[in-house]
């Protein structure tokens, strides 16, 4: 039960935390937060390891890698991804194009 | 020692992961948080092989190597103009993991697992489940694998809420009678039926919504996740990431006026609007060297990219006829719609690959009380949020949906592929208007005749 309360607490205070935090970020990157927290969320990653490597049966540990692989893709894609992505914006043109005359 | 170090591990990701969103706030930061975040990512992996619960090591090793490899292809390959496929099926891929987590554990435990664990297995299965099969549709239809526009028949809400009721009342059955599993994988079969129902009658314009909406289940699936193996740095990102797909879901339904239920039980295209008045009226053609002209001796430029852009993989040429443009003296900007492309802020991406500089794009606020000032705006693929209708008139289907006020512009010229309507069907009054001139074909194709009109103008 204690576990479950302060869950609940964890729970609360990000979801205020994350309201604060994200209705801050501008719509010109709205596609990079997308798949950032796509990446973070793949943190399921962490339990997807617990179970495939746990050694509780066959069952167990052919969900826990397909799992594995799953949550690996979501993690490594969503930050390569946004890496790729943030890597284009810039503030201004990249070489002065031509001096101005 | 070791038990420390992995809460320890957890406990600074979950600071990254936050310091890291935090920096989205701006461009210029971006980055340097996102490495941050990837390093929170790195430590509670590691620390979680620290784990006295693992034992064995190969297995896990075989499948982080092969699905970062996977995911490493996927996204170094993919095309800018295809990232909500990719995004789609990055959601799938994340909720099919938390689905078969939550799956052992149920094999694993059965009959032993008290109800407030129960509970939050059930949900991020529900969850999971239902969002990795209305990912791939999502994505399906993204890819145009299937088509987009809406699949319906007769007493579909009704079908959709029945498998969902039944689907919640095998969750409380579980909780009050966890050696169930009948129960289990009714609920896990009919959670991934769900999924499909979702999405099917979602029409591809929609897609900003339910890409939003998938992107908060797959949080809340792995929240529910952190709550079955009382983890709380899972509490923390899917958390952080379900709310971050709510608060985006919500601003593109204002974005386009309507309401979530709406677009999910609406099936919009389904339901042809009546036929606008006001409407009536030739659309007038105009011809390459004219529209060279007005470009080339205007004093400001405002260029409108919609969905029509990144199916023709414009972007690139839209930016070299701004290059053109800028350096005979013209000011140039481009008005972003929240709801322009696939995803939200995807018009963004495009034109930032394409070399323009962010301090170029524009929201729909910022830009619209500047149309008055605009020479030419130019929409490219664009149609719906820029139709006069949504503002002028309340009977039209969009009535009441904030567009982009090129009417207000001097002139307007508009590329489209051809003489149909837009999505929807609906009329739209901007291309009969006496100041819009039409330049009909493909994007690309019309964009680059008209950048060596303008060098010879």
């Amino acid at each position: 039960m204690n576990s479950l309360m302060s869950g609940l607490y964890v729970f609360a205070l990000s979801a205020f935390l994350g309201y604060l935090v994200i209705s801050r970020v501008p719509p010109l990157l709205h596609t990079p937060l997308m798949s950032a927290t796509n990446a973070i969320s793949g943190i399921s990653l962490v339990g997807s390891l617990v179970t495939a490597g746990g050694n509780h049966g066959v069952l167990s540990t052919v969900l826990g890698v397909t799992a594995v692989i799953c949550a690996t893709i979501n993690v490594v894609g969503g930050f390569w991804i946004t890496e790729r992505m943030l890597k284009f914006f810039r503030r201004k043109e990249a070489p002065p194009a031509k001096g101005k005359e | 020692m070791h038990h420390y170090f992995v809460e320890f591990s957890y406990l600074f990701a979950s600071v990254f992961f936050i310091v890291g969103l935090k920096s989205l706030s701006h461009p210029d930061t971006a980055r340097r948080g996102m490495h941050l975040a990837e390093i929170g990512m790195l430590l509670a992996i590691i620390g979680t092989l620290l784990h006295k619960e693992i034992v064995s090591y190969e297995w896990i090793l075989v499948g982080l190597v092969v699905g970062g490899a996977i995911g490493g292809v996927l996204a170094q390959r993919v095309a800018m103009t295809a990232l909500p496929q990719l995004t789609a099926l990055s959601h799938g891929f994340g909720a099919l993991a938390a689905t078969l987590v939550g799956i052992a554990e149920y094999a694993r435990h059965g009959a032993q697992i008290e109800k407030p664990q129960m509970i939050a297995i059930g949900i991020e299965v529900l969850l999971g489940a239902l969002t990795t099969t209305g990912s791939i549709v999502a994505a399906a239809k993204l890819q145009e694998l299937m088509r987009g526009s809406p699949i319906t028949f007769k007493g579909q809400n009704y079908v959709n809420l029945g498998i969902l009721s039944v689907s919640l009342g095998a969750v409380v059955f579980l909780v009050f009678s966890p050696g169930a599993a009948f129960a289990f994988y009714l609920m896990l079969a009919l959670s991934l039926v769900f999924g499909l129902m979702l999405v099917l009658p979602i029409a591809a314009a929609d897609m900003p919504v339910v890409m939003s909406l998938l992107n908060a289940y797959a949080g809340l699936a792995a929240t529910a996740t952190g709550f079955a193996i009382n983890n709380n740095v899972l509490i923390i990102a899917g958390t952080l990431n379900g709310f971050s797909g709510f608060i985006l879901s919500v601003l593109m339904c204002r974005a386009m006026n309507r309401s979530i239920t709406n677009v999910i039980f609406g099936a919009f295209g389904s339901a042809a609007g009546p036929a606008t008045a006001g409407a009536s009226g030739e659309a007038r053609e105009i011809n390459i060297e004219d529209a060279a002209t007005q470009l080339a001796y205007a004093r400001q430029v405002v260029f409108v990219p919609g969905y029509g852009m990144a199916t023709a993989q414009a972007q690139h040429v839209v930016r070299e006829l701004a290059s053109v443009l800028e350096e005979r003296g013209v000011t140039v900007k481009y008005a972003i719609h929240p709801v322009a492309g696939r995803m939200p802020g995807h018009m963004n991406v495009l034109l930032a690959e394409a070399d323009v500089p962010y301090s170029q794009l524009f929201e729909l606020e910022q830009i619209n009380s500047d149309f008055p000032n605009t020479d030419v705006a130019v929409v490219i693929g664009a149609n719906d949020v820029v139709n006069p209708d949504a503002r002028d008139n309340p009977g039209s289907p969009i009535a009441g949906m904030p567009i982009l006020d090129v009417d207000r512009a001097r002139s307007v010229i508009v590329l489209k592929r051809g003489k149909g309507k837009g999505f929807a069907g609906i009329e739209n009054p901007l291309f009969v208007k006496q100041n819009t001139g039409m330049l009909y074909g493909d994007a690309k194709g019309t964009l680059g005749k008209l950048i060596s009109a303008v060098m010879q103008a």
